[in-house]
C-alpha cells in the first residue's frame, strides 16, 4: 500500500502546470467564450501532445491507457488553469467509442488530439457542440454521430457553450458502455473541479496577502483566515477521494469523489468571491473564470443528488 | 499509487480480526468515564496486552509488534469494526509515548512504556490550567528546583479521566521570569497519588465524572521524571504534537465503523429521505478520512513529517464526528433523547472534539498561517 503519487506522476503534473502557466490560458478562455477557438485549439494541441487524451484510449488504438490515475492528475491541472473546451466530453467519447463496431475508428484521432468530441443525450445540452469535431449523441437506439447542433446558448460559465445535438446521424454502436463512460466522466469532472477549487484558493490566498484595509493585509484578520482554512480542509479531503477513486474505479468511490470535490470547489468559490470583495464580482477580473466553472461542474455528469444515490446504492 | 495491502498485511488483518472475534466482550462495557467502567476498560487493556494487541505499532520490547503505521491503521479498522471498547489509555499512548520515543531516556522508556501498554498505569494529560487554555504558554504552575528533583505547585484542570488515572504528565514553569512565555517551561511526569496532590473530579456535560482538577502543593518529583531538558518543555511537548498525533489521536477505523452503523440505523428506520444526503456524506467523509490517513502514512514511511497538516485532520474529524452523531440522534427521534444509549454517549463525546486537542479556531490559525502562509495577525 503506497497511496502516494510516484515521481513520474508528479513530474507529469508539474510539466503540465509549467506548460499551462506559460500559455496565457485566461486569454484563451475569453476568446473561447466569444466563439473564437483558435487560441483554445492551439492550447488543446499542446495538451494532447503531452498525452492527456491518450490516457483514456487503450494502447491498441494508439493511446496510452486506460490510465485513470494519470488522467485524474492531468485533469486537476486542466482545472487549475481553467482550460476551456469539452475536456471531459472528449474523455467520455473515448470510452464510448470502445465498442467493437465501427465506432473505434475515431479513437486514434482522439488520442492524438486531432479531434475533439462532445457527448450528450439526444436533445440535451452538449458542451461546445460548435467547437467539437465529433458530436456524439446517446440516443434511444445507441450511440449516434450527430449530424449537427442547434444554436449556441450561454452557460453560467461563459467558457462552456451549450448546444443541443440534432437527431439522427450514423449509428456507431447499438450498445455503448454507458456505465463505464459515466465513471470516467465523473472522475474527470471531479479532478477538474478539485483543480478549479485549488486555483480559487491559491488566488484568494495571494489576494488577501496583499490587499490592505485598516492598515494591514486583510489576510491577517482571523475571520478571513478561518474561511480559507475551511476551504483548504475541504479541498485536501476531497483530493484523496479523487485519487482513491481513480485507483479503484468503483462506482461509489467515483461518486463520492465527484460530490465531495465539486462541493469543496463550489464552497471555495463562494469564499473566494466573498474575500475578493467587489472586484471578485466582475467579469474583467480573471477570478471569474474559475468562479463560474465551479458552479457549472457541480451539476455536470451527475448532480450531488445522483452521486449520493450512487454511494448509498453500493451498500444496499 | 496503490491501495493494495501486501499478503503479510492481509495476514495481519486476518489475525487481528480472528483475535477480536474471539475476545471482544459481547456486552458493551460500562462507560469509561465512570469509576466502574474505567476499571472494566483497564481489565480489557490487560487482555489486549496479553496477546500484544494494545500498542501494535510500538517496538516489541515495550509490548508492541513493531507493526508500523500501515498495520496500525489496519488494526484500528478491524478494532472498531469489531465493536471493541474505547481505549482508556489513549492519552498516554497517543501523547506521552511518542514524546518519550523522541525525547525520553532509555531508562524512562523502559520504566514507563511497558506498564502503559498493559493498562496497569493509566496516564492523564495535565496541560490546561484555569488561566491557560488556548494560550497554554501562559501557564503558571511552578516547578522549583529541589534536592535531586523538583517541587511542583499550582493548579491543573480539565484533565481527562484523571479522577481514576494513576500518573500524569504536564508542563510547569521552571523559570519564573523568562524572556518569552514559551521559554522556561519544563515537561514532567508525576504521580497522581503523591503527597501534596489533590484530585477533584468534575462532571462533564452528561454529569459523568470524567475529568478532574488537580491541585499540587509542593509535590516532589525526582530528576528522572523530567522529559527532555529542563527549560525546554515547550519544544518537547510540541514536537510530537504534530506528527503521528495527527493520525493516531483519532483513527479512521473509528469513523468508518461509525458511518457504517449510521447507515445501518438509517436503513432500519426505513431510509427516510430527509436524512439521505447526510448519511451519504457520512459515508464519503469516512472514506475521505481513511484515504487521507493512508496518504499521510505513506508519506511518513518515506521519511516525511506530517507536521502542521495534522491541523487539517483535527478540524476534519471533529466536525465530522458531530455531524455524524447529530444525524444519528435525529434519526432516533424521541429515543435519541434518552441519555443512556450508545449513540447519545458518543454524541456527547463528539461535542467536545472542536474544543480539546487545540480548539478548532487555533487549528484554523495554524492551517492559515503555516499551510497557506497568511500573515500572522493579532490573536
Ligand atoms: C472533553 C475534554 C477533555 C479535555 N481533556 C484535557 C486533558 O486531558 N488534559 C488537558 O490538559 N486539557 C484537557 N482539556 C482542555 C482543553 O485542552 C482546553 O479546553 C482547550 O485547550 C481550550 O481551552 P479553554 O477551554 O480554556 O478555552 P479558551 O482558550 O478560553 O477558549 C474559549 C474559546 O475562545 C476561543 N479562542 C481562544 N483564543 C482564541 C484565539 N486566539 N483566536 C480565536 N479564538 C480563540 C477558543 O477557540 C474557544 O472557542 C479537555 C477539554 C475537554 C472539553
Amino acid at each position: 500500500m503506497r497511496f502516494l503519487l510516484d515521481t513520474e506522476q508528479r513530474a507529469f503534473a508539474a510539466s503540465l502546470d509549467a506548460m499551462l502557466t506559460a500559455a496565457d490560458t485566461p486569454r484563451a478562455v475569453r476568446d473561447w467564450s466569444r466563439g473564437e477557438h483558435a487560441r483554445g485549439r492551439a492550447l488543446w494541441a499542446r495538451i494532447a501532445e503531452a498525452g492527456v487524451f491518450a490516457l483514456a484510449v487503450p494502447e491498441a488504438y494508439e493511446g496510452l491507457g486506460p490510465r485513470p490515475v494519470e488522467l485524474a492528475v492531468a485533469f486537476v491541472e486542466l482545472g487549475r488553469h481553467a482550460v476551456p473546451g469539452p475536456l471531459v466530453e472528449t474523455v467520455v467519447a473515448a470510452t464510448l467509442l470502445l465498442d467493437p463496431g465501427p465506432a473505434k475508428r475515431f479513437l486514434p484521432a482522439l488520442a492524438s488530439g486531432e479531434s475533439t468530441a462532445t457527448v450528450a443525450h439526444e436533445g440535451s445540452y452538449a458542451v461546445d457542440g460548435d467547437a467539437a469535431t465529433l458530436r456524439l449523441a446517446l440516443a434511444a437506439d445507441g450511440l449516434r454521430l450527430a449530424p449537427g447542433h442547434g444554436p449556441v446558448r450561454p452557460s453560467l460559465d461563459p467558457a462552456r457553450r451549450l448546444t443541443r445535438l440534432l437527431p439522427g446521424g450514423e449509428l456507431l454502436a447499438p450498445d455503448p458502455p454507458v456505465d463505464r463512460a459515466l465513471l470516467w466522466a465523473r472522475l474527470a469532472t471531479a479532478a477538474q473541479a478539485l483543480g478549479v477549487g485549488l486555483a480559487l484558493l491559491e488566488r484568494t490566498v495571494a489576494y488577501v496577502g496583499q490587499r490592505v484595509q485598516f492598515g494591514v493585509p486583510i489576510g491577517s484578520f482571523q475571520a478571513v483566515k478561518h474561511r480559507l482554512a475551511d476551504a483548504k480542509t475541504a479541498l485536501e479531503f476531497a483530493r484523496p477521494l479523487v485519487l482513491g477513486a481513480a485507483v479503484t474505479m468503483a462506482p461509489a468511490d467515483v461518486a463520492a469523489a465527484k460530490v465531495s470535490a465539486c462541493e469543496a470547489s463550489y464552497a471555495t468559490a463562494r469564499t473566494a468571491l466573498q474575500l475578493h470583495g467587489a472586484i471578485g464580482y466582475t467579469a474583467e477580473y480573471d477570478l471569474s473564470l474559475w468562479l463560474t466553472k465551479a458552479r457549472a461542474l457541480r451539476t455536470a455528469w451527475g448532480t450531488p443528488d445522483e452521486c449520493r444515490a450512487e454511494i448509498l446504492a453500493a451498500r444496499a | 499509487m496503490d491501495l493494495d495491502f501486501t499478503p503479510a498485511e492481509e495476514a495481519f488483518r486476518a489475525e487481528a480480526r480472528a483475535w477480536l472475534r474471539a475476545h471482544v466482550p459481547p456486552v458493551p462495557l460500562p462507560s469509561l468515564e465512570t469509576g466502574e467502567g474505567f476499571a472494566a476498560h483497564r481489565t480489557w487493556e490487560a487482555e489486549l496486552a496479553a496477546d500484544r494487541w494494545s500498542v501494535v505499532n510500538w517496538p516489541a520490547r515495550y509490548g508492541g509488534r513493531d507493526a508500523g503505521l500501515i498495520r496500525w491503521l489496519v488494526f484500528e479498522e478491524e478494532y472498531y469494526a469489531a465493536g471493541a471498547p474505547g481505549r482508556v489509555g489513549q492519552n498516554g499512548v497517543s501523547l506521552l509515548a511518542p514524546t518519550l520515543f523522541d525525547h525520553g531516556t532509555q531508562e524512562q522508556r523502559a520504566r514507563v512504556l511497558p506498564s502503559m501498554a498493559t493498562g496497569e498505569v493509566v496516564w492523564a494529560q495535565a496541560w490546561s490550567e484555569p488561566e491557560a487554555g488556548s494560550d497554554l504558554a501562559s501557564l503558571r504552575s511552578r516547578a522549583v528546583r529541589a534536592d535531586g528533583g523538583w517541587r511542583l505547585s499550582g493548579q491543573k484542570t480539565w484533565s481527562s479521566r484523571a479522577a481514576f488515572a494513576d500518573r500524569a504528565f504536564g508542563l510547569f514553569r521552571s523559570d519564573p521570569a523568562p524572556a518569552r512565555p514559551h521559554q522556561g517551561l519544563t515537561y514532567l511526569m508525576f504521580d497522581l497519588r503523591a503527597p501534596g496532590v489533590t484530585v477533584r473530579p468534575i462532571g462533564r456535560l452528561d454529569g459523568k465524572p470524567a475529568f478532574a482538577e488537580l491541585f499540587l502543593d509542593d509535590v516532589f518529583v525526582p530528576d528522572e521524571d523530567v522529559i527532555g531538558e529542563a527549560g525546554q518543555g515547550w519544544r518537547v511537548a510540541m514536537s510530537t504534537a504534530g506528527d503521528e498525533r495527527g493520525l493516531t489521536l483519532r483513527s479512521p477505523g473509528r469513523f468508518l465503523a461509525a458511518a457504517d452503523r449510521l447507515h445501518g440505523l438509517w436503513r432500519d428506520r426505513g431510509c427516510p429521505a430527509w436524512a439521505r444526503d447526510r448519511v451519504a456524506d457520512a459515508l464519503s467523509g469516512a472514506r475521505a478520512y481513511q484515504l487521507f490517513a493512508y496518504a499521510a502514512a505513506s508519506r511518513f514511511l518515506d521519511g516525511e513529517s506530517i507536521g502542521p497538516e495534522s491541523s487539517l485532520n483535527k478540524v476534519f474529524w471533529s466536525e465530522y464526528d458531530i455531524a455524524l452523531h447529530e444525524t444519528a440522534l435525529d434519526l432516533l427521534g424521541e429515543e435519541g433523547e434518552s441519555a443512556d444509549s450508545a449513540w447519545a454517549e458518543a454524541y456527547v463525546f463528539a461535542l467536545a472534539g472542536p474544543v480539546y486537542a487545540g480548539t478548532n479556531e487555533i487549528q484554523r490559525d495554524i492551517i492559515a498561517e503555516r499551510l497557506l502562509g497568511l500573515p500572522k495577525g493579532r490573536r
